[in-house]
C-alpha cells in the first residue's frame, strides 16, 4: 500500500470508532430504556411532551460539558475519591448553567424552572463520567456524551408523545383528540409513567433481541 | 500516606475551583437575575390591575419586614386598584403571587402567579390563564375558598386544579393572607389619597 492510503487508514478507523461511540447512546446503550439509568426524571418530567424535551437538552448540555471536564483532568482525580470529585465538577456546571439561564435567558429559565437543578442527580451524567470520561480522551468522551444524551432526549420524546396524548389529549399543547376522547389521568401520574417506561423498555429489549439473533443467522 | 496526601490535595482543589467558579459566576449573575425580578415584579401590577398605567407604592414595616402595596393609576392619576405580593408555602417550594384587589377591599381584580417550583405537569399549572382568570372578581370576604371537581357555587369560591390540590390551596392560603396583612395594615383612604414615596414606574 502507498504511503499516502496508509496515513489514511488509521484516520478512517478513528473517525469510524467516534461514530459509533456517538451511536450507541443512540440505540444500543440508549438511557433509559437499555441502558437503565435516568429513570428518575423519564418517570417525572413526561406528562408532557415540552417538559420531555426540555429536560432532555437540558440533560444533553450538562452531560456533554461534565464529560469534558471529567475527561480533561481524569489523570489528576484520586481514583478513592472520584465520586466526590464528580459531584462537585456535575454541581458547580450544573449551578453554572442555572444562573446563566436566569440571568441572560429568563424566559427559557422560567419555562424549564426547577429541572435545571434537578440534573445534579440523573445518574447518566455520573453513569457516563464513571464508565467512559475518566478512562477516555477527550474526543471520544465527547462523542459518548453527545450519543447518550442525544438518546436521552428521544426517549424522552417518545415517553412524553405517549403520555401527553393518553393523559391530555394534545400534543405541545395542541389538542389532537376530540371530545369523544376521556383523558387517561393515570397518564400523567406517577403509575401511568411507570407503566409507559416498562412497555417501551419490553419494546425496546424485542426489537434489539430480534436484531440481534436475526444477525447471527445472517 | 502518599495516597491520602493526593486524596486531600484532590478535593481541596476540587473544592476551591468550585468554590471559585461559583462565586464569579454568582457575582456577575445575581445583579442581572435581580433586575430581570424586578420587571417581572413591575409588569405583573400592569397585568393584574389592566386598567392601571402607573403606579405608587407605599411601604409599611410589620414586625421587621416591609409590607409593599402598589396602588394602580389610570392616565388622570385617579386610582384603580391596588397591588401587592402574596407569598407562602406551596407543595414543592414558595408559591409567590402578584395580587390585584379593588378599591373597595372586597373583589379581586386578578393575580399573576410568578414563582412557584410546583410539579410539572400538576401542580405548575397554576400558571394556566383559566386558572388565574378564575380569580377575577372573586370575593374576599369572609375568605377566597377553593372547590373540587365542580365549577363554582359562592362568589368566594375557585375551581382547584385536578391532581393538584395542595398547589391550589397554596395559591388560596397565600392570597388570603396577604390580603388580611394587606388590609390590617393600610386602610384605602391613606392610599387613594396623596402622599407615600414617589416611587412610580413606567407606564404599563
Amino acid at each position: 500500500m502507498s504511503e499516502a492510503a496508509e496515513m489514511a487508514q488509521p484516520i478512517e478507523e478513528e473517525k469510524q470508532s467516534l461514530m459509533s461511540e456517538f451511536k450507541k447512546g443512540l440505540w444500543q446503550d440508549i438511557a433509559p430504556f437499555r441502558l437503565v439509568l435516568g429513570l428518575c426524571p423519564a418517570l417525572a418530567v413526561t406528562n408532557t411532551l415540552v417538559n420531555g424535551v426540555s429536560m432532555g437538552l437540558a440533560t444533553l448540555v450538562v452531560l456533554v460539558a461534565s464529560a469534558a471536564s471529567v475527561s480533561l483532568v481524569r489523570r489528576f482525580i484520586a481514583p478513592q475519591v472520584r465520586i466526590a470529585a464528580y459531584v462537585a465538577i456535575i454541581a458547580t456546571i450544573v449551578t453554572v448553567t442555572d444562573l446563566f439561564l436566569q440571568a441572560k435567558f429568563p424566559g427559557v429559565s422560567k419555562a424549564l424552572g426547577p429541572y435545571v437543578p434537578l440534573i445534579i442527580t440523573n445518574c447518566i451524567i455520573f453513569g457516563r463520567v464513571e464508565a467512559f470520561a475518566q478512562k477516555n480522551p477527550m474526543l471520544p468522551t465527547i462523542m459518548d456524551a453527545l450519543g447518550t444524551g442525544l438518546g436521552f432526549t428521544f426517549a424522552l420524546m417518545a415517553m412524553g408523545i405517549i403520555r401527553e396524548i393518553l393523559g391530555f389529549g394534545s400534543i405541545f399543547g395542541f389538542k389532537m383528540m376530540g371530545d369523544w376522547f376521556t383523558p387517561w389521568i393515570v397518564m400523567i401520574l406517577p403509575p401511568g409513567a411507570f407503566l409507559v417506561m416498562g412497555t417501551l423498555i419490553a419494546i425496546v429489549n424485542y426489537i434489539s433481541h430480534r436484531q440481534s439473533s436475526q444477525g447471527e443467522e445472517a | 500516606m502518599k495516597k491520602s496526601i493526593k486524596m486531600i490535595v484532590t478535593l481541596t482543589v476540587l473544592g476551591a475551583l468550585a468554590g471559585i467558579i461559583l462565586a464569579v459566576v454568582f457575582k456577575m449573575a445575581d445583579p442581572l437575575i435581580q433586575i430581570n425580578k424586578e420587571k417581572e415584579l413591575k409588569a405583573a401590577i400592569f397585568t393584574v390591575l389592566p386598567a392601571a398605567k402607573d403606579y405608587r407604592a407605599f411601604t409599611k414595616k410589620l414586625k421587621d419586614e416591609d409590607v409593599t402595596v402598589y396602588v394602580g393609576l389610570d392616565n388622570n392619576g385617579s386610582p384603580v386598584g391596588i397591588a401587592f405580593k402574596a407569598d407562602g408555602n406551596g407543595f414543592q417550594g414558595n408559591v409567590g403571587i402578584m395580587v390585584g384587589l379593588g378599591l373597595e377591599f372586597n373583589k379581586l381584580k386578578g393575580i399573576q402567579v410568578l414563582d412557584q417550583v410546583e410539579t410539572p405537569g400538576l401542580g405548575n399549572r397554576i400558571l394556566e390563564q383559566w386558572f388565574m382568570d378564575q380569580f377575577k372578581g372573586v370575593e374576599v370576604h369572609p375568605k377566597i375558598e377553593y372547590i373540587k371537581y365542580r365549577k363554582p357555587e359562592k362568589p368566594n369560591q375557585i375551581q382547584a386544579i385536578t391532581g393538584a390540590t395542595i398547589s391550589s390551596d397554596a395559591v388560596v392560603t397565600n392570597i388570603n393572607h396577604a390580603v388580611k396583612v394587606v388590609t390590617e395594615l393600610f386602610t384605602a383612604e391613606e392610599l387613594i389619597g396623596a402622599g407615600g414615596t414617589a416611587d412610580t414606574g413606567g407606564g404599563g
